[in-house]
């Protein structure tokens, strides 16, 4: 038998004094804690885990990139042969890249934003070559070319900033193919990426590994991801081992409870296993001449026509929406999806009147309110609210959570502080938060803690429609499931109506009634989500459905194959 | 880009225009009387007045600036008495002091100050970002802690206190150069040289601190960025790190500073151009001032601020040209 590529025994590794790493975090924390595992030449294996269970740092031990950053490692990682924490300075930079070469997360701040991109490529070749400058910049093109880069000779001359996400992802991997390494580490490589394009990524890696025999380490988040690329995962928490096997028996049968709870959190697209009853159509109500028309459950509470919203002047003009109509029933909720840049954030600040309307209806509750003036919009204010999608950037770091929170019924006009402080806590406590925890600042509350902040931000003033812009995307898939739980919860008590944008099919099925598709500014396709996701009318709808990874590997080939045989088509 | 420039100087315009009539309004807020001062020592009353008169100083404020403008834009005639002189567009006035046209005198002095401020441009620019330079390099050792110390002993010794010391030294003690007279450059650049140079190490190594600075925060602040891990993850070596994507980042902060320094310094280098005896801008204004020349100072105050608004354009321009991510608007 040969030498395993990777072999990784009882590797610690700790940050003293709360350093950073994957998330790592804490004071003194150990990231990775006695974790041993190997990888066969050619083999594929999946890191997977939560925020904070130390799957990055790993794959950062296995290029040594921890040596001389202060953290202290112990136990042994081998890769080719190898011993990273004992080699020269030269060895470990050959190894850098040459053996194993790395692909970063968040494609647009791993490259350099001065440089154009084959340049850049070339510079790591002539590292590794003593190839010309010719010849190194020839390599890239070819490599750039191999990941599917159009027109590569043109566009290596392209700045990082000049590509779309995909493509500066594809460019990171024909960074990393360029020395032909006999292993490519991927971190979490498809995370910031559009779910069609996380599908070409993924299935260009596997193309790429079918043709060149190189072993893949992936690390990623996402359990769909994993199941579609590798042969064996290891399942970690809080930086140990959790469950290691081949694929298709860890996510089929999982044997630890963890692993079990961490695939039932993930959503799924297929079936809906929905504890929320759907909502009741109430009767139609009788309207009462001359009483103001108030929408009960199941009535349209908001509709737009025709809505239309530019950005920009003349040449840089860009039309985020373009004509959308649709209708949000109170007490339900209307789902939007679609990619980025698809216009679906721009079209729920314009429901809550964040942005105007460039042209187009916004009624609410029988009143046009698009036109409205700041003043006359003020009583409509309150009933719309909005949750943000970072849970960190839309609190005020310097501000306590309660004073943020008591931030809408202020601008209600709200003055009676003792009412204020009562109404915080009740809102605190209804979205599952200890209400002593008034004064608390942001930075001491989790990422799914702060979007319950968010929440009870958003329910403080008794809205009667709240637009959920992307409110889970930052989370954890347990704290997802926690935080759509509790989007649902709210809504049957309080007769909500919601409006959950997301790029997530899977979370959106999970917690809508109605769905709407959005593709550039436009709705392709809406209507009830067993009927849009069951037996999908639009191209495109049937083209992101097929794109969402599976979590059942056998399917995910039958996935690979059927994008395979849509993108011939 | 085009668009952006004519937008940009059309805004110089306006705001020279303010500054021209800033400077008159200052002038006749003070109190003394500049045909005094320009008459001489033992005037009469009604000498005085002939001068006040000849120098159009019992016109009204307002009628002053208006021909001042019409001077600027169209050109004026000044009429002695005896005969009229005739001063082009455009024109700003004749000195109170020596009748010289102030747009001559400008010209004169102008070389002095545009010699010691890119001179001294060299300087700041090899010294200050090599020392920026090697100090991020080599962080968190000795050499960085000397550098450090010895930028910020540069940065807190006043500009004259530093041109005394390098007088004191080179030329009394070490008398390694005679003491500084300013050569035009048209006349012998050899002796140009070596009398600017004492005064370019002065303003340059002055100025060289703040750029160590920069620089050295820059290249520090990029080695925290992601895409230096990109780097090290594929074997780059430590020199090229720095060398070739820190530094980078330094570029665009310390062109657009370079030259809106030197838009200051062709006026603001008074200092340095007292102590060296240049007969730059600077020390014309401040003598001017000393007079209430007001034609000298509103000229060469024109020029500052021309001057300043021109490198900041030239500073935005340039560093869109650095990093190309940056649109202008």
């Amino acid at each position: 038998m040969t030498t395993p590529l990777v072999e990784v025994e009882n590797l610690v590794v700790e940050f003293p004094g709360g350093g950073s790493g994957g998330g790592g975090g804490g004071r003194g924390a150990r990231a990775v804690d006695g974790l041993s595992f190997t990888l066969p030449q050619g083999r594929a294996l999946g890191l997977v885990g939560e925020s904070g269970s130390g799957k990055s740092t790993v794959a950062g031990a296995l290029l040594g990139l921890h040596r001389g950053t202060g953290a202290l490692t112990s136990g042994s990682v081998r890769v080719g042969g190898t011993d990273v924490a004992e080699a020269s300075p030269a060895a470990l930079r050959e190894l850098r890249g040459g053996v194993a070469a790395m692909v970063f997360q968040d494609p647009l701040s791993s490259l350099d934003p001065y440089y154009a991109i084959g340049d850049q490529i070339a510079e790591v070749y002539r590292v590794h070559t003593r190839a010309s400058r010719r010849a190194a910049r020839a390599r890239a093109v070819e490599v750039l070319e191999r990941v599917g880069i159009p027109d590569a000779p043109r566009r290596s001359r392209s700045r990082p900033h000049e590509f779309s996400g995909g493509m500066r992802q594809r460019a990171l991997i024909a960074m990393a193919l360029a020395c032909e390494p006999r292993l490519l580490i991927a971190d979490e490589p498809t995370t910031a990426l559009d779910v069609t394009v996380q599908a070409q990524i993924l299935d260009l890696l596997h193309g790429l590994r079918e043709e060149t025999g190189m072993g893949l380490l992936l690390v990623t988040h996402d359990v769909g991801v994993a199941a579609e690329s590798v042969d064996e995962v290891l399942v970690m928490k809080e930086g140990r081992e959790v469950e290691r096997g081949p694929v298709g028996e860890v996510l089929t049968a999982p044997r630890q409870p963890y692993t079990r709870a961490l695939l039932a959190a993930v959503p799924r697209i297929t079936a809906v296993p929905s504890p929320a009853p759907a909502p009741v159509p109430a009767p139609v109500p009788v309207p009462v001449p001359g009483a103001r028309e108030s929408s009960g459950p199941g009535d349209a509470l908001l509709e737009v026509s025709g809505l239309r919203r530019e950005f920009g002047r003349g040449k840089g003009r860009v039309v985020a929406l373009d004509g959308v109509d649709l209708t949000v029933h109170a007490g339900t909720t209307l789902g939007v999806v679609g990619e980025s840049g698809s216009g679906k954030t721009t079209l729920g600040r314009v429901l809550v009147r964040l942005l105007d309307p460039t042209a187009g209806q916004v009624r609410y509750d029988g009143t046009e309110i698009g036109g409205l003036s700041e003043k006359a919009l003020r009583p409509y204010r309150r009933e719309l609210q909005m949750v943000f999608q970072d849970p960190v950037a839309s609190l005020n770091p310097r501000r306590s959570v309660g004073e943020s929170i008591a931030d809408p019924l202020r601008a209600a006009g709200v003055r009676d502080e003792e009412l204020i402080r009562r109404r915080v806590q009740e809102s605190l406590e209804r979205v599952g938060l200890d209400p002593d925890r008034y004064a608390a600042y942001p930075h001491e509350f989790s990422g799914g803690q702060r979007q319950r902040v968010g929440i009870a931000r958003a329910l403080i003033a008794e809205p009667r429609l709240i637009v959920c812009d992307e409110p889970v995307s930052a989370l954890d898939v347990t704290t997802q499931a926690q935080v759509t739980g509790l989007l649902r919860e709210l809504q049957r008590e309080l007769g909500l109506a919601l409006v959950f944008i997301a790029h997530d099919l899977a979370v959106v099925r999970q917690i809508s009634d109605r769905v709407a598709v959005m593709r550039h500014g436009r709705i392709v396709e809406q209507g009830p989500v067993d009927e849009v996701y069951g037996a999908p009318r639009d191209p495109y709808t049937r083209e992101l459905l097929a794109a969402v990874p599976a979590l059942d590997p056998a399917l995910a080939r039958a996935r690979r194959s059927a994008r395979g045989e849509l993108a011939a088509a | 880009m085009t668009r952006f420039v004519v937008k940009r100087l059309g805004g110089a315009v306006f705001v020279l225009l303010v500054l021209s009539a800033l400077v008159y309004g200052l002038f006749y807020l003070a109190p003394s009387d500049p045909a005094r001062l320009a008459c001489g020592e033992r005037c009469s009353p009604a000498q005085i007045a002939q001068v006040r008169e000849q120098l159009g100083l019992d016109e009204s404020v307002l009628t002053q600036y208006a021909q001042f403008l019409q001077g600027v834009f169209t050109g004026r005639d000044y009429s002695t008495g005896v005969s009229t002189l005739r001063c082009d567009a455009p024109c700003l006035g004749f000195s109170y002091q020596s009748d010289q046209q102030v747009t001559e005198l400008i010209l004169d002095r102008l070389p002095a100050t545009a010699s010691l401020a890119l001179g001294a441009m060299v300087i700041w620019l090899t010294v200050g970002v090599g020392t920026g330079a090697l100090s991020a390099l080599r962080r968190g050792g000795l050499t960085e802690r000397a550098l450090t110390v010895a930028t910020l002993a540069a940065t807190g010794t006043p500009v004259f206190i530093l041109g005394l010391l390098m007088l004191m030294v080179v030329c009394a003690y070490l008398q390694w150069l005679p003491f500084p007279t300013y050569v035009p450059l048209g006349e012998d650049p050899e002796q140009w040289a070596w009398n600017m140079l004492l005064p370019w190490l002065t303003l340059g190594f002055f100025e060289s601190a703040k750029y160590a600075r920069l620089t050295r925060a820059s290249t520090l602040e990029t080695l925290a960025e992601d895409h230096i891990r990109t780097f090290r993850a594929y074997g780059v070596g430590e020199r090229a790190i720095v060398g070739r994507h820190a530094l980078r980042g330094a570029v665009p902060p310390v062109i657009a500073l370079s030259a809106l320094d030197l838009g200051t310094m062709f006026g603001g280098a008074v200092l340095t151009e007292s102590l060296f005896g240049i007969p730059g801008l600077g020390k014309t204004l401040i003598d001017g001032v000393r007079v209430i020349d007001l034609p000298v100072v509103v000229g060469v105050v024109l020029v500052i601020g021309a001057a300043v608004v021109l490198a900041n354009v030239v500073a935005d321009l340039l560093y869109a040209a650095a990093d190309r991510r940056v649109v202008l608007s």
